[in-house]
């Protein structure tokens, strides 16, 4: 830990990730669910931009695309449908699974945290593919290598679609 | 980025997991659970993300294989992407069910199978 | 110049917030033009004169203060006064807010409605100048528009739910599911243009509009309105935006005499006028989007003006001219244009009636989409057969000639497969005669009085 120089990229992935730690904070703390639903459009938010300083465009993009646009959309709705968003609706009393809860997290993460961190303090230099997280070198790999994982996740985005219209209908 | 390390995304991956996974334990709205497994899940995204942009600097050459594993995490994090969404579709869907016949969202009170 | 030449010697980051800065500006001014054009254009296309009283001077006759040549004469505005107007009634009237509501998500609601309205212009080019247009030239261009636009369904959403009221939720939700539906249209449009120019930059896109019309004739310029798949595209497109601005035909989330006025009712003054600026930012967002996808962007003409200054004839001087005049006036062609795209969203609002909520979805899910779908796959089969079919001279222009046949033959299938499904809804036609049982009024009366 003693070569690290603060760069301008350092503060700015130091605010970012502060907000989307922050933001995960949110979700798991707020009694309202719409506030944490919005505590996790903001988490993904933050991660689409931690994408893109990862080089990966195409895929932060998506992210916002799926993720913020869709994902967290029907989140919100079933939540204002089922009106769960009143605290009153669900007591969530004190018990003992709360701060067990909490303990159990903070050992988790220590325990791998101390494991593996330390061996990744090392910086990137030079970026060799020039169009990385293009949608060009996307296409590439996903239409020639991965195609029939490719099929396959459009056979599991259609058995997706018809499960969720047959629960969703009231008599079939 | 340059200057940051791979530590720091990978830290901040780990800590919206095990935030995930304590959610999980610990609410009793059905709804906010499957959001604190879409952030495990985005966690995941992340650090495979991660470890697919620092793995390029490390090999100094382009070979077919570094390129094949630098392409790899993102192809996951797509397939990872898709999964999730259909599964979110069908989880909802299966909430609402739920709490059309009892009216009640409370994962506690959901123990009908209980021996 | 000394101004380029120090512009591009700064960094990257302050290069980029200038862009941004000049970009919000230019969005901000024409704003209030819009909702005065839109008052005057709807109130004369319905017969009826608009707001034409604001700001209208008379000089007075009798103070000494006034210049002689100008007493008693009347000055005419043309009611161009009457946005500030607006303006500065919304800004000092009281604010409310209900009293149960959730505050912080109230107040969050007409920011995330605006913010999405500014951010999607960051990728269109609003001029030749490629130091401060566009702001950002990333390679996911019109990805990231539809990713912005999606994002603007959280402030219809929110402020429904915010509201606190079952109306304001209904409209909200009605809203959004509006909203996620036509994107999925606007998204295929798109990609069969992506497809089309082969890369997903509008920058590259404009770049192989101006390449000479099929191929073939070099002085016009090959928009993709002229082909014919870029055509079904911008129809479906044109469709899809006008859907996702929540404008008529589609406002049946903000329509007066449905939900009162849907998501924002109980929305008053600044938050208000928010939410109808965001609409008309999006509005000339998405006007900008589809010139610049479809339509050649700054270009004013189809017409290729370098090509025609280079040639030898009469007018060459003049056509030296005008493509320097475009060069250095660009923006403002962007800005006729985007007024020309308001005045469609206006006409379509003064001519069209409002589609019922089934109505619309059943056309956004059932007609558009599988068209989109359908107009992407042949996209995708032609580029595959005129590839296969080689490097000859006349390839291109039989294919666009078999395109377009293709084009109005699927047309002309559609209209008689919709009015076979209308016939077919409508019944035979035949009036059945009605039972009717005249009262005898002799027997009523002295039964009543009694």
């Amino acid at each position: 830990m003693n070569d690290i120089q603060i760069t301008p990229e350092l503060i700015l992935f130091c605010g970012l990730a502060g907000i989307a730690a922050l933001a995960s904070l949110g979700v798991v703390l707020f009694q309202n669910a719409v506030r944490s639903a919005l505590c996790l459009v903001l988490n993904f938010f933050v991660l689409a931009i931690l994408y893109f300083t990862l080089n990966a465009q195409m895929l932060g993009i998506t992210q916002i695309v799926v993720y913020t646009g869709a994902i967290m959309v029907l989140f919100l709705f079933v939540i204002m449908l089922l009106n769960l968003g009143s605290a009153r609706l669900l007591e969530e009393k004190w018990d003992i699974k709360k701060p067990l809860g909490a303990v159990f997290g903070i050992a988790l993460a220590t325990l791998i945290g101390s494991q593996m961190l330390p061996g990744f303090l090392s910086r990137t230099h030079v970026n060799p593919l020039s169009d990385y997280g293009t949608p060009q070198a996307l296409g590439r790999t996903i239409f020639t290598e991965y195609a029939v994982p490719f099929e396959c996740i459009s056979v599991l985005l259609l058995v997706g679609i018809v499960g969720s219209i047959l629960l969703a209908k009231r008599k079939i | 980025m340059n200057g940051v390390p791979l530590a720091a995304y990978l830290g901040l991956g780990l800590f919206m997991f095990c935030v995930g996974i304590v959610g999980v334990i610990v609410r009793r709205n059905p709804i906010v659970i499957f959001m604190c497994v879409e952030l495990m899940l985005n966690a995941a995204n992340l650090t495979f993300l991660s470890f697919a942009r620092y793995r390029i600097a490390e090999s100094s050459r382009v070979t077919i294989e570094a390129e094949r594993s630098v392409m790899a995490g993102q192809m996951m994090v797509i397939f990872v992407m898709a999964v999730a969404a259909a599964e979110v579709a069908v989880g909802l869907g299966i909430i609402m069910t739920i709490f059309r016949s009892r009216n009640n969202v409370d994962v506690d009170e959901l123990n009908l199978l209980r021996g | 110049m000394d101004v380029a030449k120090w512009f591009l010697g700064l960094a990257d980051f302050w290069q980029a917030l200038i862009r941004a800065i000049i970009w919000v500006l230019f969005i901000f001014a024409p704003v209030p033009i819009f909702i005065w054009w839109e008052r005057r254009l709807l109130s004369w296309m319905q017969d009826r004169i608009g707001p034409n009283r604001v700001g209208n001077i008379t000089w007075s006759t009798r103070s000494k203060y006034v210049p002689g040549f100008l007493k008693g004469k009347k000055w005419k505005l043309f009611g161009l006064a009457q946005p500030v107007a607006d303006g500065i009634k919304s800004f000092t009237k009281e604010d409310l807010a209900p009293s149960t509501s959730d505050k912080f998500v109230y107040f969050l609601a007409p920011a995330l409605a605006v913010f999405p309205a500014f951010a999607i212009g960051a990728v269109i080019p609003w001029s030749a100048w490629r130091s401060l247009t566009p702001v950002a030239n990333v390679d996911i261009g019109v990805l990231y528009i539809l990713a912005i636009s999606s994002l603007g369904v959280y402030g219809v959403v929110l402020a429904g739910y915010a509201s606190n009221n079952k109306y304001s939720l209904m409209g909200g939700l009605r809203a959004s599911a509006q909203l996620i539906s036509y994107e999925l249209s606007m998204g295929m449009s798109l990609g069969a243009i992506a497809l089309g120019s082969g890369s997903l930059r509008p920058t590259d896109m404009l770049a192989a509009q101006e390449q000479p019309l099929y191929g073939v004739i070099p002085f016009l310029q090959n928009w993709y309105a002229f082909t014919p798949f870029g055509f079904v595209a911008m129809v479906v497109f044109f469709i899809c935006m006008v859907a996702e601005t929540n404008r008529a035909p589609f406002d049946l989330p903000e329509a007066e005499s449905e939900l009162v006025a849907g998501y924002n009712t109980e929305y008053s003054t600044k938050k208000w006028v928010m939410f109808m600026m965001g609409e008309y930012v999006n509005m000339f967002i998405f006007g900008s989007v589809i010139m610049t996808v479809f339509l050649g962007g700054y270009n004013l003409l189809p017409v290729n003006w370098d090509y025609l200054a280079h040639q030898n004839w009469p007018g060459a001087g003049i056509c030296e001219f005008i493509a320097r005049l475009q060069y250095w006036l660009g923006f403002g062609v962007f800005f006729i244009k985007g007024f020309a795209v308001i005045t469609a969203y206006i006409w379509v609002r003064a001519t069209l009636p409002r589609l019922r909520y089934d109505q619309l979805m059943s056309f956004g899910w059932r007609w558009l989409l599988p068209l989109a779908t359908c107009n992407l796959i042949v996209v995708a089969l032609w580029l595959v057969s005129t590839k296969l079919a080689g490097d000859k001279s006349n390839s291109g222009v039989i294919g666009i000639a078999l395109g377009w046949a293709a084009v109005v033959i699927a047309m002309l299938v559609l209209y008689v497969i919709y009015r076979q499904i209308r016939k077919n809804q409508a019944g035979d036609g035949k009036l059945e005669p009605r039972q009717v049982t005249l009262v005898d009024p002799n027997a009523a009366s002295t039964q009543g009085a009694g």
